[in-house]
């Protein structure tokens, strides 16, 4: 039985691009601080928006405390190399490895899998040593999750030898543990990451080795209505109860009336998207339900938001 | 009355994607993911193929079934399909031109390419057998941005259509596919390529690179490099060919017959997604044609007198619904009307909010082309060509 999903010690989130994968991660890792865990959330994608989650400056390398027991850091694979270089090769100096920096670019573009296991590595590492209790990772977009989790295994098939091969067995370890590795799907109720969070699971499950702990839905709309209450709107929403409402309150009462229709459909054709999804998708999978925020704010005030409606989702 | 033809009006700014699709014969629709994209891309085609006629192609890379339903297909590949004239006569439209459709497959894209760069038969084949041909074009150079871009070239100089709308890869970097042919070709001709496989060609170690193959074989194992090395070796025999061909397609993405539309929703990833590309397209003189803005809320969610009604509705639920079923007659119970009411109210100041949201992006948008096209929320998912119609009469004018 695999534990719940903040007691695991490395997380993976990743989802279609535009769901809200950075929230969520952002929100996991604010709920798990929170609750008393020693957490460093890391952003793998370039993008940069992670600080705009906690509305801290500038996030790099080198896990900054923005928060009490939480710490954020931004993956940077050129200084997970040279991290690596010093700690493994025992490399002193980085004149020595000099060519090595320069030829990193073509390496990492060139070599299938480099920049991805640099990009593993350097968080299995963290929680190999311990630092954490929690590592939160705001994990690549779906094109390329599979790509990064499966590294490990890849290099250990396409290398034979070599200090990377050595390397590679004792991430397998950590990643395919479930008590320690998950990963966490973010999806909203529209057709395409409907679509995409379904083919990401089945690709998770044949094609890396670690355990989907849980789908997070983003953007739940709220249901208006009950069905006794949806006739009582149908009636109202006919032209002489809009001419009877109007009167009634003295302004035009279309507008109002047309947008409580917009929602009603709105919530109705996501919600189909919403049953094709429980239903493809295995029955023990865990999943959590987040509202749509209809809020003005962003940045930090939303990631608490998030938090909280992801601590209800697992029964805190 | 004077005359409104499409092609006087060539030299000025066209003031409406209408007449943006009429001078232009590639439209290259860009943005980040989940913005709506593919179907802005196809609903474009689709009326370009409608209304002015001629052959057009929309190329795409979303592999959504869906789409190839929508325009009447089982489904399309790597092959053009011309969407069968039934689709249309279904529907009751009767197009002037032909729309035909074909999906991006990478893999077999770089098979042709190989295909049609490698020198002979025995490189060829060597090239496709290699074990990290499919690993190394998937990841590399960001080989999906190239061959797109590589495959609208090939398309375009053919001649075989009058338009070609293009739908980009959901790239990490939208600038990313712009910069891939040249960056293929910097690839190709770059001196780090040639000094790493240099000892694998003449199996003679310079005292320079020495320390370096030291290092990289230790943490990589020498096996892995020698296979790398072997691949580019390979690879290096297409090299004229390619680099002569990124340098075309280059080329072609600035001529003045192509032109680029931005595609965003009214959220705020999207939007600074939008305008850094923006900011791209301008700094190297690539021609911006229009911002296409999906899913935008509608104009009476931000309306003053709606929101006093929508506050009454929520205030004065109690004595409203008396109101109501005095009017209306016996429509339901009392607090289930109230209850209504309120709700319909508050849900009102809910989408406010978030329309409000939007139109203070849309207004901090810092440049915009001529043509900005505002396209509603579709009230239920684009399944046939009617439903692309729909939407491209909204992207039209």
């Amino acid at each position: 039985m695999p534990p719940d999903l903040l007691d695991r010690r490395l997380l993976f989130v990743t989802g279609k691009g535009g769901v809200g994968k950075t929230t969520v991660a952002a929100g996991l890792a604010s709920l798990a601080a929170a609750r008393g865990k020693r957490t460093l959330v890391c952003e793998v994608d370039a993008k940069g928006n992670l600080a705009d989650f906690f509305e801290t400056g500038p996030i790099g390398f080198d896990p900054r405390q923005i928060e009490p027991r939480l710490w954020a850091m931004a993956m940077q694979t050129e200084e997970s190399l040279k991290e690596y270089l010093k700690l493994q090769l025992k490399v002193p100096l980085l004149a020595k490895i000099g060519p090595l920096a320069r030829t990193f670019d073509f390496v990492a573009n060139a070599a299938p899998g480099v920049k991805e296991i640099l990009t593993v590595g350097k968080l299995c590492y963290e929680v190999r040593e311990q630092n954490y209790d929690l590592v939160v990772v705001d994990a690549a977009a779906s094109g390329h999750v599979i790509g990064q989790l499966a590294a490990p295994q890849a290099i250990n098939e396409l290398v034979q030898v070599g200090l990377v091969r050595s390397q590679t067995g004792w991430m397998l370890d950590l990643l395919s543990d479930p008590v320690i590795t998950g990963a966490v799907i973010v999806s909203a109720p529209e057709e395409m990451p409907v679509n995409e969070t379904i083919e990401l699971a089945a690709r998770m499950r044949s094609e890396t080795q670690v355990d989907l702990a849980a789908v997070v839905v983003n953007r739940v709309l709220p249901e208006l209505f009950n069905r006794a209450e949806e006739e009582i709107f149908d009636r109202l929403h006919t032209a002489d109860g809009v001419a009877f409402l109007t009167g009634a309150v003295g302004g035009n009462a279309t507008p109002v009336l047309d947008a409580a229709r917009l929602a009603v459909t709105l919530r109705r054709t996501r919600a189909g998207h919403l049953t094709r999804l429980r239903t493809e998708l295995p029955d023990n999978l865990a999943m959590l339900y987040l509202p749509y925020l209809f809020t003005r704010s962003h940045g930090v005030r939303v990631t608490t938001q998030i938090a909280e409606a992801l601590g209800e989702e697992l029964g805190f | 009355m004077a005359a409104r033809g499409r092609r006087t009006e060539t030299r000025e700014p066209a003031k409406s994607v209408e007449k943006l699709l009429a001078t232009k014969e590639i439209v290259i629709c860009c943005g980040s993911g989940g913005v709506g994209k593919t179907t802005t891309a196809a609903a474009m085609a689709a009326m370009a193929a409608t209304y002015h006629g001629g052959k057009v192609l929309v190329l795409t890379v979303d592999p959504a079934k869906r789409l190839a339903n929508a325009l009447g297909l089982e489904q399309f590949g790597n092959v053009e399909t011309r969407v069968p004239a039934e689709a249309f006569a279904a529907i009751g439209v009767e197009p002037r031109g032909e729309l035909w459709a074909a999906m991006l497959d990478t893999k077999q894209s770089w098979d042709d390419l190989v295909e049609r760069h490698a020198p002979d038969a025995a490189t060829r084949k060597a090239i496709l057998d290699n074990p990290l041909y499919q690993n190394v074009t998937g990841k590399f150079v960001q080989s999906h941005d190239y061959i797109a871009m590589e495959r609208l070239y090939e398309i375009h100089s053919s001649g075989r259509y009058d338009l070609i709308v293009v739908d980009t890869p959901p790239t990490r970097n939208a600038i990313d596919f712009l910069e891939a042919p040249e960056r293929m070709a910097d690839f190709f001709s770059s001196r780090l390529l040639r000094w790493l496989i240099a000892p694998y060609q003449s199996r003679l170690f310079n005292v320079a690179s020495k320390p370096f193959y030291n290092v990289a074989d230790r943490i990589l194992g020498s096996q892995f490099l020698q296979d790398i090395a072997e691949f580019f070796i390979l690879f290096q025999t297409m090299y004229d060919g390619f680099v002569e061909r990124a340098k075309a397609v280059t080329r072609t993405l600035s001529d003045r017959c192509t032109t680029f539309v931005v595609v965003s929703t009214l959220e705020s990833a999207p939007v600074q997604e939008a305008e850094f590309f923006v900011g791209a397209l301008s700094d190297r003189d690539l021609h911006l044609g229009a911002l296409v803005l999906n899913k935008v809320l509608p104009t009476y969610l931000r309306s003053t007198a709606a929101t006093k009604v929508a506050r009454s509705f929520t205030a004065d639920a109690d004595p409203l619904a008396d109101q109501v079923l005095a009017g209306l007659g016996d429509i339901g119970a009392h607090d289930d009307v109230a209850r209504v009411l309120r709700e319909v109210g508050e849900s009102f100041l809910n989408y406010q909010v978030v329309a409000k949201r939007e139109a203070e992006l849309r207004d901090e948008l810092s440049t915009v082309p001529d043509v900005v096209a505002t396209v509603p929320y579709f009230d239920s998912d684009i399944f046939d060509l009617a439903g692309l119609l729909a939407l491209g009469a909204a992207i039209w004018r």
